[in-house]
């Protein structure tokens, strides 16, 4: 029941993705923002994988990636924390709302 | 075997340097730029005096070196080079030597100038390019340094621009020679049109016509618009009213560009190009009716001005329309050409002269000067031979030329002998009110005028020379002058008439002004209070500056408002509205950028959406679907 357990993957991947675009869209807390984030890259890390299983041509590229991926998501989290972290330093808060210098003035 | 003429290119060559060196140097050179400059001169002078002696050796050849490709167009080259005749070697000891001359005055006369480095830069490059003009082997070579020349001539006229008047002279002197150029361009343009091959070079030009090749129509039109070339840089009717005005510049500028060389220059391409002429006899008649008529107009207005440069200028314009007519009336181009080389000394020697009074009384208006005999020996005598040279008294140089014109005058054209005759006379009647009114007398305003430095005198010493025996070369019988430079013998038989003639108004326009002047037995007040109208009719210069303000400046102006207000409303209007709509379209999209960075991502999921969409409904994504549908 190869077919199924690709559209199974994805369906979740999907899932995931949307929860975690939702996440990324409506929070204003910036620390909720970075975990809808690292939401959306698993759920792409997801499809990484089930194609590299079930899709036209199998192979461990896909997992191998995917493996280079969440390591270069931790040092992203990584960094993205620190910023935040000066920023709050900064400014007190975490709101993504009151994250707007760059804009015109 | 080698020849000088070889070596004719060191002439321009040296000026050049001389140039180049200074401007470089600038201001490190400010007190020994001229004479560096005065020692480029004697080394460019001695070669072409070197060129001019072996000229003189019988039955030499023209020597003709154009083997420098300029331009390559297709299968078409223009080349550059020179050409060495007696004619154009007679230029070139006339301009090496006024050039020294001048440049050795110059010392003295722009001594206290700041900027006397750029002035004798100026000087080098306008020489450099008049020898260029001189050389040139075809017209197309002629017309790159004729406008070179033109620039120099601007440069030097509004050498002090921190004067409004020489800022306008210079622009006036610029746009006015301007309106001739363009003539002298387009007949290059014709001749280049309709010569074999397209050759532009004097040689082939000449052949051409000797062989046949260019319709009659062609030579005179061609004739008559080179001529009207020359008429804008000579100073002519109806275009002499730069050169007037052109006095705003240093004197030694007027000396050597507007009296000794530069506008002689529309005379010489007259007469280097004299073989379209000739075989053009409308092109010949209107050359000598144009010459004849500014030779008695110009003369006519020197009469009424008092400023003491300007009545040297319309003498200058006088005296080109003299050498135009010369060549105009006779079949060879000696007569103009030996005119334009006595004139060359005798009217350098008093504009120069003038610079001396000036540089001695600080005033250019001849009614505040007077009695300065007393104070400056030199320059009264060298003045005096000038003007008797200029008057045409024998035996000065200016006799034996202005005989020679009159004869061919007398010969060919009666009328024109009269109007020349006439023109004579005034010639010496304004010559002679100059020259009492400045130098005799009382001082009419207090001034403790002063001999020019020996910097100065002994150019005006070598010039008062020149002005006398530079005509002995062609004395009326043994013309070996002529003979000399357009190597066929003088065909007409020589005749007292012209001579007695020319001798009788030229002493009876001297007497004249002595009466009213020197000795006043008349007042010249009264005579001026009769003839009040006619007075001032010349003194304002025949309104012709009034005329062409009316009648070209004036529509211009309109033109130019008109235009003006197109590009204020339309043109501008046009580019107000696009700028206004993208004004606005940015002000409305400036709006999403609000730096919410929670927006933008929601943009771009909006935009990911619409794409998936379109491709979707495109039928794109077939594969995806095929897979998971496996």
């Amino acid at each position: 029941m190869t077919i199924n357990m690709l559209t199974a993957f994805l369906t979740v991947s999907a899932i995931l993705f949307s929860i975690g675009m939702f996440g990324a869209l409506t929070k204003r807390n910036m620390i909720v923002l970075l975990l809808s984030i690292e939401l959306m890259l698993n759920a792409v890390n997801l499809n990484l994988v089930a194609f590299s299983k079930y899709g036209m041509t199998p192979s461990l590229h896909g997992q191998m990636f995917t493996l280079f991926s969440i390591a270069i998501a931790a040092a992203e989290a990584a960094v993205g924390i620190a910023i935040l972290l000066a920023f709050y330093r900064q400014r007190v808060t975490v709101n993504a709302d009151e994250m707007n210098e760059l804009r015109e003035p | 075997m080698g020849t000088y003429s070889q070596y004719a290119w060191l002439v321009p060559l040296f000026p050049l340097l001389g140039f180049i060196i200074v401007l470089a140097a600038g201001r490190l050179v400010q007190r020994i730029g001229g004479p560096i400059n005065v020692l480029l001169s004697i080394a460019s002078f001695v070669v072409a005096a070197l060129i001019g002696w072996e000229r003189l050796t019988p039955g030499i050849e023209n020597y003709v070196w154009n083997d420098w490709t300029w331009l390559k167009i297709g299968d078409f080259n223009i080349t550059l080079g020179f050409e060495i005749n007696n004619l154009n070697a007679l230029m070139l000891l006339i301009v090496t030597l006024v050039s020294m001359l001048v440049q050795l005055y110059s010392i003295g006369y722009m001594a206290e100038d700041d900027r006397k480095h750029v002035f004798f830069s100026y000087i080098a490059l306008f020489t450099f390019s008049m020898l260029g003009v001189v050389m040139s082997e075809n017209l197309i070579e002629l017309y790159i340094f004729w406008e070179l020349v033109g620039v120099c001539s601007f440069l030097l006229v509004g050498f002090w621009y921190e004067k409004l008047e020489a800022k306008k002279a210079a622009q006036k002197a610029f746009l006015v020679t301007r309106v001739g150029d363009t003539g002298l361009l387009a007949g290059i343009l014709l001749l280049a049109w309709n010569m074999p091959g397209h050759a532009l070079d004097f040689n082939s030009i000449f052949n051409a016509i000797n062989a046949g090749d260019l319709s009659s129509g062609v030579i005179t039109t061609a004739a008559i618009l080179i001529f009207i070339g020359a008429v804008g840089k000579s100073g002519q009717f109806p275009l002499h009213t730069w050169l007037p005005d052109a006095m705003e510049g240093p004197t030694p500028i007027s000396a050597l560009i507007h009296a000794a060389t530069m506008v002689a220059a529309g005379v010489y391409l007259v007469a280097r190009s004299f073989d379209l002429f000739v075989a053009s006899p409308t092109a010949m008649l209107t050359v000598a009716i144009i010459g004849g008529f500014t030779a008695i107009f110009a003369a006519t207005i020197g009469l009424a001005q008092y400023d003491i440069k300007r009545i040297l200028a319309y003498s200058t314009v006088s005296q080109l329309g003299y050498m135009m007519m010369g060549l105009g009336v006779s079949t060879t181009f000696a007569a103009g050409m030996f005119h334009l080389y006595t004139h060359a000394f005798f009217k350098a020697l008093l504009f120069l002269g003038a610079g001396s009074v000036i540089h001695a009384v600080h005033t250019q208006d001849i009614r505040e000067m007077g009695g300065l005999s007393k104070h400056m020996k030199i320059t009264t005598w060298t003045f005096a031979i000038g003007t008797l040279a200029l008057s045409g008294v024998p035996p000065f140089a200016g006799f034996w030329s202005k005989d020679l014109i009159l004869l061919e005058a007398y010969h060919h054209q009666p009328v024109l002998f009269v109007v020349a005759l006439v023109a004579a006379f005034f010639t010496a009647l304004y010559m002679s009110r100059l020259f009492f009114l400045v130098f005799t007398g009382k001082a009419r305003k207090p001034a403790h005028p002063h001999e020019s430095p020996a910097v100065m005198t002994i150019p005006l010493i070598i010039l008062a020379i020149l002005s006398v025996v530079a005509g002995f070369v062609n004395l009326p019988g043994s013309e070996k002058f002529s003979e000399w430079l357009t190597g066929v013998a003088p065909e007409e038989a020589t005749s007292y008439v012209p001579m007695i003639a020319s001798t009788i108004v030229a002493l009876l326009g001297i007497s004249i002004g002595a009466v009213f002047y020197w000795r006043p037995k008349f007042s010249a007040e009264n005579v001026k209070k009769t003839f009040l109208p006619v007075f001032t009719v010349l003194n304002n210069k025949y309104y012709i500056d009034e005329l062409y303000q009316k009648t070209i400046q004036v529509p211009y102006d309109l033109l130019a408002a008109f235009i003006d207000t197109f590009d204020k409303y339309v043109v501008q209007g046009a580019v107000s509205l696009i700028q206004y709509i993208v004004n606005f379209v940015g002000n409305i999209t400036a709006k999403t950028q609000n730096g919410q960075l929670q927006n933008y991502a929601l943009v771009l999921v909006f935009g990911l959406i619409i794409l998936a969409a379109v491709v979707i409904w495109m039928g794109g994504g077939a594969e995806v679907w095929a897979i998971s549908g496996k």
